[in-house]
């Protein structure tokens, strides 16, 4: 497999589609786990990383996941690959530019990626369009499983999965969801959502964007507590309570913008699309900012029945002969699509080239152009 | 309790200011922190939170056992000085060669849980001596090769092979 040959799509996951999916994008599960009779990582010399990596590849290539399975070998990667990998979810930062050798493997639908010799000699996660974490959680303990009956895992009864870090010592499981709150950020009620995050010891941080000011409005929530609590219990407190209470405060932010800003929400509508629409050159994060405001727009329409004149006319746009049949007009996909595909790495994948900032700006402002006047009257 | 500034609002942000040693404390809403220009941190690093646990880490007097703290892991070499500077552990055995200074450091992190709960292994996995010996064979693997005695290395390999089936 080519990156190429996925670079120009969005991948299943960040589609829009799967339930709830107008605040919570999508759903991730991660494993940290480590082979019994290694070093961590820190203390391994790399013929060491090499002799775990080759165990690892060699198991997990011969996975039955129902669908094709590639490996990527970080250390030989160019950086405009490791760069396009980070920005698709497939591997952490930490991977991309860690040191020594290091690989991934994934399934062709970008479902389930596993990065060997990240911090851990092994992490598994699966990934879903949606609200779908107990889906996510029975899937990744059958792949889980699969490895278990060939490799052993440092394990310890006292203290359960052992990692190199003893913040992710027990279950190794980071649950975590991906939630676009817009409306909470426009009514300046981000800040709480953060505090009370922090105080249910969960983690935030931004996405698609730089810092936990996501210019995107993109947030990534999840647990920090792996030992003492199963997994079960920690996808059923995100399912059960955390994500219900998070969903409830943006619907009910949107509401009051409805109802008593519906000017400031019209402003932010229309100035996004008149941007978007117009802007020769625009950067990564004015266009995620923007972008963030049209899927507002367009999950208010769908989801509230909101119809203010700005919305009514976002609602018109046609995006790439999307959104045909129940909802016709502008699609989530096709923002999703804008969203992913002009990030910088993948801007430069499919153009074939590098490109410097400029050229890159001008690009991504031809590409959204293009695909938000399509069917605008001429 | 009401916000100072507006009196209006429920005051959900306590500063305390100590200058010249007098302690000063306010109390005042979301709002008007944000109208003040005082910014509330709201994302602590998985790295930071590290530090920070273990700067509040007991010091040698207090430590339960003050040998672990000159103490080397003998499966990997690695001190609580390292683990100190780098955040991460250099082997599973020094869950067990360092417990007694790790436990506050996890117990901080896990909100007060010390013990597993949660899935363990679908078939036995071999058990805690098995795995520090193999630990143990392959640290005498590198020496070996290191010092180019490769006769004990390639009896050295044999022995690990048998040993991780």
């Amino acid at each position: 497999m080519k990156l190429t040959d996925i670079s120009g799509d969005i991948n299943e996951w960040f589609s829009g589609s799967g339930p709830l999916s107008d605040i919570v994008v999508s759903s991730r599960i991660r494993l940290a786990r480590n082979l019994a009779g290694h070093k961590f990582l820190s203390r391994c010399s790399n013929a060491e990383k090499s002799e775990i990596l080759a165990k690892l590849k060699e198991v997990l290539m011969s996975l039955d996941l129902g669908d094709k399975v590639y490996y990527i070998s970080i250390d030989k990667a160019p950086a405009l690959s490791k760069n396009f990998l980070v920005e698709r979810h497939l591997i952490s930062r930490h991977h991309a530019f860690g040191k020594g050798p290091r690989g991934v493997v994934m399934a062709q639908r970008e479902f389930f990626t596993a990065m060997i010799n990240e911090e851990d000699h092994l992490r598994i996660q699966v990934l879903k369009a949606g609200c779908q974490l107990a889906q996510c959680a029975k899937q990744i303990n059958e792949i889980d499983d699969m490895i278990e009956q060939k490799v052993d895992y440092a394990f310890s009864p006292r203290l359960g999965y052992l990692t190199a870090c003893p913040t992710n010592v027990g279950t190794g499981i980071r649950v975590s969801v991906m939630l676009h709150l817009p409306a909470l950020k426009m009514t300046g009620q981000i800040e709480k959502f953060f505090n009370a995050a922090r105080d249910m010891s969960l983690a935030i941080r931004g996405l698609f964007g730089e810092g936990t000011e996501a210019a995107s409005d993109l947030y990534q929530l999840s647990n920090q507590v792996t030992l003492g609590v199963s997994e079960p219990q920690i996808v059923s407190q995100f399912e059960q309570s955390i994500i219900p209470e998070i969903i409830e405060y943006e619907n009910a932010a949107r509401s009051r913008l409805l109802s008593s800003e519906p000017h400031v929400l019209d402003d932010k509508i229309s100035r996004a699309m008149a941007l978007l629409q117009n802007a020769h050159l625009i950067s990564s994060q004015e266009a995620l900012f923007l972008l963030s405001h049209l899927r507002l727009g367009v999950n208010m329409h769908r989801h509230m029945g909101a119809s203010t004149p700005a919305i009514k006319r976002l609602c018109t746009l046609c995006g790439a002969g999307e959104g045909k049949g129940e909802h016709p007009g502008l699609s989530i996909a096709t923002i999703n699509r804008l969203f992913m595909l002009t990030l910088p790495a993948h801007l430069q994948l499919n153009h074939g080239e590098a490109l410097d900032p400029t050229h890159r700006d001008a690009l991504r402002a031809q590409i959204i152009r293009s695909a938000l006047n399509q069917d605008l009257p001429q | 309790m009401q916000c100072q500034i507006c009196n209006n609002k429920d005051a959900t942000i306590h500063l305390t200011e100590i200058t010249d040693g007098v302690r000063s404390e306010m109390h005042i809403c979301e709002q008007c922190a944000a109208e003040q220009g005082i910014a509330i941190k709201s994302h602590i690093p998985i790295n930071e939170l590290l530090s920070s646990l273990l700067a509040v880490q007991p010091t040698d007097d207090e430590l339960a056992d003050p040998s672990e703290r000159q103490a080397a892991c003998p499966t990997c070499g690695f001190t609580l000085d390292q683990f100190r500077k780098e955040g991460v552990l250099g082997c599973p055995n020094d869950y067990e060669v360092f417990a007694k200074s790790l436990q506050p450091l996890i117990e901080k992190a896990h909100n007060g849980r010390i013990a597993h709960c949660g899935k363990l292994p679908s078939r036995t996995p071999a058990d805690a001596k098995k795995q520090i010996e193999l630990l143990d064979l392959r640290r005498q693997l590198e020496e070996a090769v290191q010092n180019e005695d490769y006769e004990l290395a390639a009896k050295l390999r044999d022995k690990i092979s048998e040993s991780d089936k």
